[in-house]
């Protein structure tokens, strides 16, 4: 190597090395990593020397071993939520859940009703699979939430019709972190013998759940929200009174003929393990989160012209969603690269439009495109915050300084009386 | 999303960063809308000669909308009105690399040059 190359890559080394430099991961919404102990036991279930059996296998140690493990995974995820384990129903992740829900009831009960209620700010999951039942003749109806997120459960009641056979809500918004009222919900869907379910992947480890007594027929669960693997969800399906979908997956007639495909051992023990820990250190763990939290917002809720996204009050204790006006949010991402975020900015999609649950709020598009998601999690400290404060109050400025709709607010000029040309 | 090393460049340090007080020989223009996540604020001082002598900007929008108000300033100084206006979105886009979901920040640059010569043109006439 030329002495002109080595320096080069010398060069080109360091600023690898800096680019490098692990950001503050503050989105523990999109995902977590998995816990050291969730690792420890799926590794039980991978190698040559441990129980790499196919559960299914009935006729050697391999498979007994494999099963017994899938089915205390399965008590694991129950217990947290309240559920028997003959309930739950093992999937791919939470996507698939809700799919499996959506459509199987759906198309189960097509003779009884065509109609469906959600409402606008669900995950895509659910309104994409409620869509493709449109394009099959369904008739859906997308409700409009209050401005702070949660249901008016008036406007609730007011849109369920005599062939309404599905209502799918989901426990906890996974931008702005609001709790629904899934027990009221539940009530009034029983009181019309119509099947409730719920999109949990937010909720669980969370929110306590407890199935036992909450009027909800099928719940969608994730591993991967709460340290446990990607890959592998579940879907609570009620025994009685028995709930009855139509399979989408057709095979080997696992889990009850409701989800073929050979079990994932090593993921579902990851769940189960990950479910048992959220079972046990729930608690303790909301606490100092809901304590990292506030401390997030006080460090900037005195900044000019910040706006919290969704309701405070019924919010999980993770999740901090504000807009910082006349500041773009990818701009604002970019000002940001050491936190690991994310913003309801269109420009950090591809779609170019702003996050479409800040527009179902009412939240205007400056307000949308203004907006980031911060999320917390288990292996946030408290030194992370202070850094992240002090972050955000440099960037804004930065940005507000480059803003020509700052200069505008201050001179006082309302931004709504301009004939802005829209592009 | 990944940017170039232009568009981080000009982003961290953006040039010609700023406002001229209106007079006679400075030409706003603004164009964007917020509802669209940005908005671009440039503004020339011309000479006698025609030339513009100084330009400063002021961008409400992405990492690549202020990149590109943030060239265009330094593409414009020295230029004449004429010349000002022969910059084309596609050398913006190219310059900084752009990726096709951010060519309409460039489109965005061009109308911002071609709105403030029209408004100090409009001011000479008067």
């Amino acid at each position: 190597m030329s002495e002109q190359t080595a320096n080069k890559s010398a060069a080109s080394n360091s600023a690898a090395a800096k680019a490098k430099q692990k950001p503050i991961y503050l989105d523990y919404s999109a995902t977590t990593p998995i816990d050291e102990r969730v690792v420890t036991e799926m590794l039980k279930y991978m190698g040559p020397d441990s129980h790499f059996g196919n559960p299914a296998s009935r006729s050697h140690s391999f498979g007994w071993d494999a099963e017994a493990a899938v089915e205390e995974a399965r008590k694991q995820v129950a217990d947290l939520v309240g559920a028997n384990p003959k309930e739950i129903v093992f999937t791919s992740g939470a996507t698939e859940s809700d799919n499996l829900a959506i459509k199987g009831v759906a198309h189960f009960n097509q003779k009884r009703g065509k109609h469906i209620v959600t409402c606008k700010t669900e995950h895509k999951a659910v309104l994409d699979s409620c869509r493709q039942l449109e394009r099959e003749g369904y008739e859906v109806t997308y409700l409009d939430p209050m401005p702070n997120g949660l249901i008016d459960l008036k406007v609730f009641e007011d849109a369920l019709r005599d062939d309404t056979t599905l209502v799918s809500i989901m426990h906890v918004n996974n931008e702005i972190g609001v709790i629904q009222d899934i027990a009221a919900i539940g009530r009034i869907c029983r009181d019309r013998k119509i099947i409730f379910h719920v999109d949990a992947a937010q909720s669980a480890g969370k929110v306590d759940i407890n199935l036992d007594v909450l009027p909800v027929d099928l719940m969608s669960f994730s591993a991967h929200k709460i340290y446990g693997p990607k890959g592998i969800g579940a879907l609570y399906v009620q025994r009685k009174p028995r709930v009855r979908l139509e399979a989408q997956m057709h095979g080997g007639g696992h889990e009850r003929g409701m989800r073929s495909g050979t079990l994932a051992t090593h993921q579902i023990v990851g769940m189960g393990e990950a479910f048992r820990i959220a079972k046990q250190e729930m608690t303790a763990e909301n606490e100092r989160l809901l304590k990292l939290r506030n401390k997030l917002y006080d460090g900037v809720k005195d900044i000019e012209e910040v706006y919290v996204n969704g309701d405070m009050e019924h919010r999980i204790a993770g999740n901090l969603n504000i807009s910082f006006n006349y500041v773009e949010g990818e701009s604002l991402l970019m000002a940001l690269n050491n936190l690991a975020i994310s913003s309801g900015s269109a420009c950090t999609s591809a779609s170019l439009e702003p996050s479409y649950v800040l527009r179902a709020l009412g939240r205007n598009d400056e307000l949308a495109h203004s907006s980031i998601r911060f999320t917390i999690g288990r292996y946030t400290t408290e030194e992370e915050i202070d850094r992240a404060i002090e972050n955000i109050r440099v960037a804004v400025e930065k940005l507000r300084n480059l803003s020509p709709l700052w200069d505008m607010y201050k001179e006082g000029i309302d931004l709504n009386s301009i004939e802005w040309a829209a592009h | 999303m990944a940017y170039g090393e232009k568009v981080l460049d000009h982003y961290e340090n953006p040039r010609n960063v700023g406002s001229f007080e209106n007079a006679n020989n400075v030409g706003t223009g603004m164009v964007g809308a917020p509802a669209c996540g940005d908005v671009m604020k440039l503004q020339i001082k011309v000479n006698d000669n025609g030339v513009i002598e100084d330009a400063v900007f002021k961008t409400y929008g992405c990492g690549s909308a202020i990149a590109s108000s943030s060239l265009l300033t330094e593409w414009v100084k020295g230029k004449t009105l004429a010349e000002a206006r022969q910059i084309k979105n596609t050398q913006i886009a190219e310059e900084l690399a752009l990726p096709p979901v951010k060519i309409h920040c460039s489109v965005l640059a061009e109308d911002a040059i071609n709105a403030a010569i029209a408004d100090y043109q409009k001011k000479q006439t008067i």
